[in-house]
């Protein structure tokens, strides 16, 4: 047996011993585990798969054992990811930290900065959001405004941040502001740690169509900010955002962490609610069409996936087709959340009436929650520019 | 399933497309069309493709076969079609040599050796309606005494007017639509009864209509089991999706990259016009459906070789977005090329109309949406 193999099968068995059965039932809302000072678990069993994930090491499985990462190869984080899913087993830990400004800090930060914030973050003590976006800078990111200015031992912060994310419930924020207003826009950025307890620092969570309100707006009022929280160099932290950036798309092609997944799957539904003719086919032809449409570009959104990690194992990574996924991926997800209202027709226009089933109406709140998945990170349009540019080398 | 080439399929594909490139670019395609070829391709091209050995890629290795998988073949019809290489490869290899080796007894398959060799071509007729739908299936096939008579009916038959034997799909009982009764039959075309009519079709492929009247066939032209064809048509159906979405896969790269290049080199109010957004959007999410069209192809490619269970699924998938994509950017293709997209100079509008044909072979994308649903239950 190969070492990988051997690895699997351990991993299936620890997996099968550690993970409590209700820590591998699709994760609600409610249930998801937040880490951070005000950390809460929503059950003991929670609690308990956190900590044997964190005391493995496996919160963060490919970061190094000194920061309380599991150190894991990419061919044994992804088996770890693939036993995961196959057991069902939810994510021990909820983190912007741990998913986006952990991987940038670890090629970008120095050793204390290191020490002190990924090892936070891997054992759950703090939890971090994300200050890019401004309420005048959002595809024109570079454009931001929010000031800092270099007071010898420290920064003073002023301005405001919009659309972050859990704000209200984060411990710290990393931050993109201005620390220079003579040179090109990209090149005057710096990456800014700041304690969200600091002097001067407020935050007030925005409503969204969904009804939910997991966005917030942040604003600086004179926050005094340490020297040593600079990550990297002052006007380098473009570099660094990019670099987070790179993490977020990922993410966000990746799984949509924020809605409560489908009970069951779009076939399954459409089949309950339109239901079959006597030849076993969709009673409504042309529904039958959109979701083989959508099942069909599902499958080959998976395989897409499959297709980038083959190749950056056999180190021919193809640079194009990463840059596809994430306006791919939403896209059709929208599309399938489009396909579900279709599908539940009268039965699928509220989320609110307690009447309704509550599986339909989590679908009905998805769709209306999706429709961020095209703006965040990095607009649909923002993505096809990049892709224009990027990859296939049309000129601006 | 791996979906990555290894190195000699890399190797494979460097050999072939450096050879097709050098002998049979597009300019020789335009030639065989402009001067109506008879055969539809050529014969000395298709001898030397052989001697590399292409014929031979998936083929048993008790018949010459040289083990680089669907994979490697795919990567081979790619290449095809990007220069729009016209050759018995899909005919007389993808689709005859398949039915033999899946169909055949021993003394039959005995043949694969001359298709590999190239010195025997096959081709197979199924199609007899407007549309691809084996199961409608009329063509007769009763039993006597002496073996078979064949009555009826084929068209769309790839390379038939020049294949040296057809393989036939008919029915020998029940009604059509149904799957009990599909039998396949092999037989010289030589056969007396059999007539044959050459179309071209206006990507310049030649296809033939083919009657059958009482033509009397011995009991070993029997393919396999009579009356229980079905699985075996349905796994030609698999193979040949798959690899006709292959060639097409080649094709709207091609076409694609002809389309770039052009955007970057031609000027209009004094820019660049691969400058103007509204361009670059609809290129940006071609290559979106370009990338998905390729991971649907290559896994499908990837699961043939590993004999997965949800081949069926996967081939549909991989047909049906092969047509759409190159159906998209082959019409994206002439629109962004302006007024030259619509001239003959250009070798635009040829991939144009191998798209549509190509939409035909084994099933366009409803038949295959539809397929996909049925094997999916709903």
């Amino acid at each position: 047996m190969s070492s990988l193999d051997q690895f699997r099968q351990e991993t299936r068995e620890w997996l099968s011993k550690n993970c409590p059965e209700s820590q591998r039932q699709p994760v609600k809302k409610n249930e998801i585990i937040w880490g951070g000072r005000r950390r809460k678990f929503p059950s003991v069993d929670a609690q308990l798969w956190f900590e044997r994930m964190r005391d493995k090491g496996w919160i963060a499985p490919d970061w190094p054992k000194e920061y309380g990462g599991g150190n894991l190869s990419v061919d044994e984080c992804k088996i770890l990811e693939q036993e995961m899913r196959s057991l069902g087993c939810r994510p021990p830990l909820y983190d912007q930290g741990l998913w986006m400004f952990g991987p940038a800090l670890l090629k970008y930060g120095s050793e204390d900065q290191k020490k002190e914030h990924l090892t936070k973050i891997t054992q759950g003590e703090i939890r971090w959001c994300q200050g890019y976006s401004e309420p005048g800078a959002g595809s024109d990111l570079a454009g931001l405004k929010t000031k800092a200015e270099d007071c010898g031992d420290h920064f003073l912060v002023n301005g405001s941040k919009i659309w972050t994310t859990y704000a209200d419930q984060a411990d710290w924020i990393f931050c993109l502001v201005r620390t220079n207003t003579e040179v090109a826009k990209q090149q005057g950025i710096s990456f800014l740690l700041i304690d969200m307890e600091s002097e001067g620092v407020t935050t007030s969570p925005i409503e969204l169509i969904s009804g939910e309100s997991e966005f917030c707006q942040t604003f600086f009022d004179n926050v005094k900010v340490p020297k040593e929280n600079l990550v990297y160099e002052v006007d380098k932290g473009w570099e660094v955002a990019k670099e987070v950036l790179k993490h977020e798309r990922k993410l966000i092609s990746k799984l949509d962490h924020m809605t409560e997944k489908e009970d069951r799957s779009v076939m399954e539904l459409a089949k309950e609610v339109i239901g079959l003719d006597s030849n076993g086919k969709l009673r409504n032809s042309s529904l039958r069409d959109q979701l083989t449409r959508h099942l069909m570009a599902e499958q080959a959104d998976q395989l897409s996936g499959l297709r980038i990690f083959q190749q950056m194992r056999a180190g021919q990574p193809d640079p194009k087709l990463p840059l596809t996924m994430k306006y791919a991926n939403t896209s059709e997800q929208q599309r399938k959340d489009e396909l579900f209202l279709a599908i539940l027709g009268n039965q699928g226009l509220t989320w609110q009436d307690e009447a309704f089933p509550k599986s339909y109406r989590t679908l009905v709140q998805n769709w209306a929650y999706n429709k961020s998945l095209t703006i965040a990170g990095g607009t649909s349009e923002i993505q096809l520019n990049i892709i224009a540019k990027r990859a296939l080398g049309l000129p601006e | 399933m791996n979906m990555v080439l290894n190195e000699e399929q890399r190797l494979l594909k460097d050999t072939i497309q450096d050879f097709l490139s050098t002998n049979a670019p597009v300019t020789a395609f335009r030639k065989l069309r402009d001067t109506q070829d008879n055969q539809g391709y050529s014969t000395e091209l298709w001898r030397h493709l052989c001697e590399l050995g292409i014929a031979a890629i998936v083929m048993p290795e008790e018949h010459g076969g040289l083990g680089f998988g669907y994979l490697g073949l795919g990567a081979v019809l790619e290449e095809c079609g990007k220069n729009l290489t016209a050759s018995p490869l899909l005919a007389s290899v993808v689709l005859g040599a398949s039915a033999l080796e899946l169909a055949g007894n021993e003394t039959q398959q005995s043949l694969l050796d001359e298709v590999a060799s190239g010195s025997l071509t096959l081709a197979l007729a199924i199609d007899e309606h407007s549309h691809f739908d084996p199961l409608q299936t009329r063509t007769s096939l009763t039993e006597n005494d002496s073996g078979f008579t064949l009555n009826g009916h084929k068209v769309f038959v790839l390379d038939g007017h020049t294949a040296d034997r057809l393989i036939v799909v008919t029915r020998s009982r029940g009604e059509a639509g149904s799957r009990d009764g599909l039998s396949l039959v092999m037989l010289d075309s030589q056969t007396p009864g059999v007539k044959i009519d050459r179309h071209q079709l206006m990507d310049g492929r030649n296809v033939a209509s083919i009657q059958f009247e009482q033509v009397s066939l011995p009991a070993d032209a029997l393919l396999g089991e009579l009356h229980n064809g079905f699985a075996v048509i349905h796994t030609l159906i698999d193979r040949a999706a798959i690899c006709v979405a292959a060639e097409m896969l080649g094709s709207a790269q091609e076409v694609f990259d002809r389309t770039l290049e052009y955007l970057k080199e031609r000027e209009q109010f004094g820019v660049k016009i691969g400058s103007f957004q509204a361009l670059q959007h609809r290129c940006a999410q071609m290559l979106c459906q370009l990338e998905h069209c390729r991971s649907a192809v290559v896994g499908a490619l990837a699961a043939l070789d590993k004999g997965s269970r949800g081949v069926s699924v996967q081939a549909s998938t991989a047909k049906a977005l092969a047509n759409d994509c190159l159906q998209h950017i082959s019409n994206e293709a002439v629109q962004m090329h302006g007024g030259m997209g619509v001239t003959d100079e250009l070798d635009i509008g040829l991939f144009l109309k191998r798209s549509r044909v190509c939409n035909q072979i084994f099933g366009d994308s409803i038949y295959h949406r539809d397929r996909f649903a049925t094997l999916m239950g709903y």
